[in-house]
């Protein structure tokens, strides 16, 4: 008895308590009389694999401005970051990034919790009216702004060029079209038409807008998911497994779908521009020019992705926080977005940088610039990242069947309203 | 009163060196069982979440503004039926691991008790997968499980079958999570059971034969009862480890498809480090309620092993 209460009490404690894990400090700093700044400003990078290279570069340049500081760059998986910057921050900031680049829904539920600093009035935001209006949007909670953008995004419809061609057929514009054309690709070359994401709610969304439906509305404070669009999205979704046009996964869906169009497997993946590197590296793109984007498919009721992107973020409780403005401000100057546009096709948040000659004339930034254009906000609240949850529960299973766009929009709808606190219908 | 505080002071008195022994488990124990088990307690019965505790933030602090709600945050959980559906999971995938460990723990311990060539060998690698970190070995799992190119449904393509999914149906990934969980559990089944079988006495099976037993009366009738002591230990241990088994679910489906492989510890992960903000409170009422749920079988369990006269 006693061991079993032991061993009880022991593997509860551990499920119990919610660890912190301390790490290193940051040294002080800050501006000298001269207004100098120096220390050391930790920086938490999110961007994937093929990113991170270039990245890591241009951060370590700060240090060429400013020789006095010390950049200490920090490349934490996108999938962690949220959660561990979470478990730094709450406990004193031990271990904690000065600078850490945050999903754009990061912001608002990062700044709800008051670990962010806001950025009004600091050097970090010196030519804000040089941001995208639609980029800003994302950095913005409660009237304030927590965020420096850093790159947007959204989905297009990327495509193996010359299996099309083999088959016959033009970009699809439509998942109707979609459908077509995935058939032909079939019988033509013997491979399967498009690689869904299944693990990712993400994938949702351009289904949803698609049909002219949303997550919610926030201005009216209601849940829409369930409504009428928040079905067929399900629906079309499935549409496209069950006949065979798209095939998916429940787990590991990034690592196949890259596999899948990487090696010519998959003639179509729904992607966004942070995987135009990674795709380029495989062997069917070997001669990179056969790699083409087109805007996500319509559905019955429109079309649209969502608008998607990174903000450089400054920890509230920074030691240091007059070079983390710095560095934010540097990390998404007009010198740094044009790198990246060049080395990894990344979209500017500014627009001065899309008139950047370079820039202009990459075919894969002309493309997403027009496809941000008309992306859709995503619902700028604290609960944003839960959102995906609930959407995620029931998505693998609405595309293998087993869940009706029904039941499913339902159950999603009623996780909503149990996740949003207040007079939310 | 006075007797009381008299009868202290003498077993004082008497054991203080038995007492100054105890006295850093005691206080190691207490800080780290006790107060976390205490604290998770005390948030399962306020509205804490991450917005409104206690958080230091460089030189800011801001103070604790969450109240105490009583029982309310235990009874949503319980009314809710994401409860009971995990529940209802949770139990048949602990029965199912439990019983098909046990059972080739069992066969693989009867097999080795024998002497034949090489047995050192064999015992070495069967015990291979415990030697292994659990998350190592279940990421391994997860590249063989994986549908289009798993080296499973490579294998089974050769043979002319179509590819299975694995984790993609939720069936079949319920039945792949059990799978890599007796895979890791068999090893300390067949250790511990090993250990009961050479502590039965030789001559029981001596005499048996003499008398006539079949193999299978004596292995009904010596060996199953000679390991009670052990088996009634070592299930009681994997029943517990394995109704709170957060890697092998986790790092493998992570709860999917949907959330048809989620158990309650995992649920409870979800809650407090996935979803956000964090809800503090709602995650240690599920871990409350497992808590109690475990309590309740163990003393259960034991009650009903000393009614058949062991322990």
């Amino acid at each position: 008895m006693r061991h079993g209460i032991a061993a009880t009490a022991l593997i509860a404690a551990i499920a119990l308590a919610a660890t912190a894990c301390g790490g290193g400090d940051t040294d002080g700093g800050g501006k000298g009389a001269d207004g100098k700044i120096s220390g050391t400003v930790t920086y938490w990078d999110t961007s994937n694999e093929a990113e991170k290279g270039t990245y890591e570069q241009l951060a370590l340049g700060f240090q060429k401005k400013y020789p006095d500081v010390k950049v200490n760059y920090v490349s934490v998986p996108f999938g962690e970051a949220l959660a561990k910057f979470k478990n730094a921050a709450g406990s004193g900031g031990s271990g904690a990034p000065d600078v850490l680049r945050a999903e754009v829904a990061w912001t608002q539920d990062l700044a709800n919790i008051g670990y962010l600093a806001k950025l009004d009035g600091t050097s970090a935001l010196a030519d804000r009216s040089d941001y995208l209006p639609k980029a800003a949007a994302g950095t913005r909670f409660k009237g304030a702004t927590y965020g420096v953008p850093q790159v947007i995004d959204t989905l297009g419809l990327f495509y193996n060029k010359k299996m099309l061609k083999e088959a016959g057929v033009r970009p699809p514009t439509s998942w109707t079209g979609l459908k077509a054309a995935a058939k032909k690709i079939k019988q033509k070359t013997g491979k399967t038409g498009l690689y869904l994401r299944g693990d990712d709610a993400y994938w949702y969304l351009p289904f949803l807008y698609g049909e002219g439906g949303d997550l919610l509305d926030t201005g009216k404070k209601q849940v829409t998911i369930d409504d009428a669009p928040g079905v067929k999205a399900f629906a079309a979704a499935r549409g496209l497994v069950a006949s065979g046009a798209a095939e998916t996964d429940a787990t590991d869906g990034w690592d196949t779908m890259q596999h899948a169009i990487k090696n010519g497997d998959v003639a179509m993946t729904v992607n966004g521009p942070w995987a135009i590197e990674d795709t380029l590296a495989g062997k069917a793109f070997a001669d990179k020019s056969n790699l083409g984007v087109v805007p996500v498919p319509a559905g019955s009721g429109g079309q649209g992705a969502p608008q998607g992107g990174h903000n450089l973020t400054v920890y509230a409780g920074s030691k240091n926080l007059d070079a983390s403005y710095a560095f934010a401000r540097y990390m998404s100057s007009a010198e740094v977005q044009a790198k990246t546009t060049e080395k990894l096709s990344l979209l500017p948040t500014r627009a001065s940088v899309y008139r950047n000659e370079a820039v202009a004339a990459n075919p894969n930034v002309k493309f997403f610039k027009a496809a941000v254009d008309k992306a859709v906000e995503r619902p700028w609240i604290p609960e944003g990242n839960s959102l995906f949850q609930a959407v995620l529960v029931q998505f693998p299973n609405v595309l293998a069947g087993r869940t009706s766009p029904k039941e499913a929009a339902t159950a999603v709808g009623d996780a909503y309203r149990k996740l949003l606190k207040g007079d939310w219908k | 009163m006075t007797v009381d505080t008299g009868r202290i002071r003498t077993a004082l008195a008497r054991h203080w060196y038995a007492w100054a022994m105890v006295a850093p488990v005691v206080i190691v124990l207490g800080l780290i069982i006790g107060y976390p088990l205490g604290r998770g307690v005390y948030l399962s019965l306020t509205d804490a979440d991450e917005t409104n505790v206690e958080r230091t933030i460089g030189i800011n602090h801001l103070p604790a503004t969450y109240r105490f709600t009583g029982l309310d945050k235990l009874t949503a959980v319980l009314k809710d039926e994401v409860f009971l559906d995990r529940l209802l999971w949770t139990v048949t995938w602990t029965v199912s691991c439990v019983t098909v460990t046990f059972a080739l723990g069992l066969g693989l311990a009867v097999l080795l008790n024998r002497r034949f060539a090489g047995r050192a060998v064999y015992r070495s690698l069967l015990i291979l997968p415990w030697a292994v970190p659990a998350f190592v070995s279940v990421f391994a799992w997860r590249l063989l499980y994986n549908e289009r190119n798993g080296i499973l449904n490579k294998l089974l393509d050769g043979g002319g079958i179509d590819a299975v999914p694995w984790l993609n149906d939720p069936t079949l990934a319920k039945v792949s999570v059990i799978a890599v969980n007796v895979w890791i559990g068999v090893p300390f089944m067949l250790v511990a059971l090993l250990g009961g079988l050479q502590s039965i006495p030789g001559e029981r099976y001596e005499a048996a034969e003499m008398d006539g037993a079949s193999p299978w009366q004596r292995f009904r009738h010596i060996t199953l009862p000679g390991l009670r002591p052990v088996s009634s230990t070592v299930v009681l241990l994997s029943t517990i480890w394995t109704f709170n088994m957060f890697p092998v679910i986790y790092l493998l489906t992570r709860g999917g498809p949907g959330d048809t492989t989620e158990i309650l510890v995992t649920y409870a992960y979800r809650i407090s480090f996935v979803n956000s903000p964090r809800d503090y409170a709602g995650a240690s009422a599920w871990g409350v309620l497992i808590l109690l749920i475990l309590l309740l079988f163990a003393v259960v369990y034991r009650r009903a092993l000393r009614k058949q006269g062991e322990v």
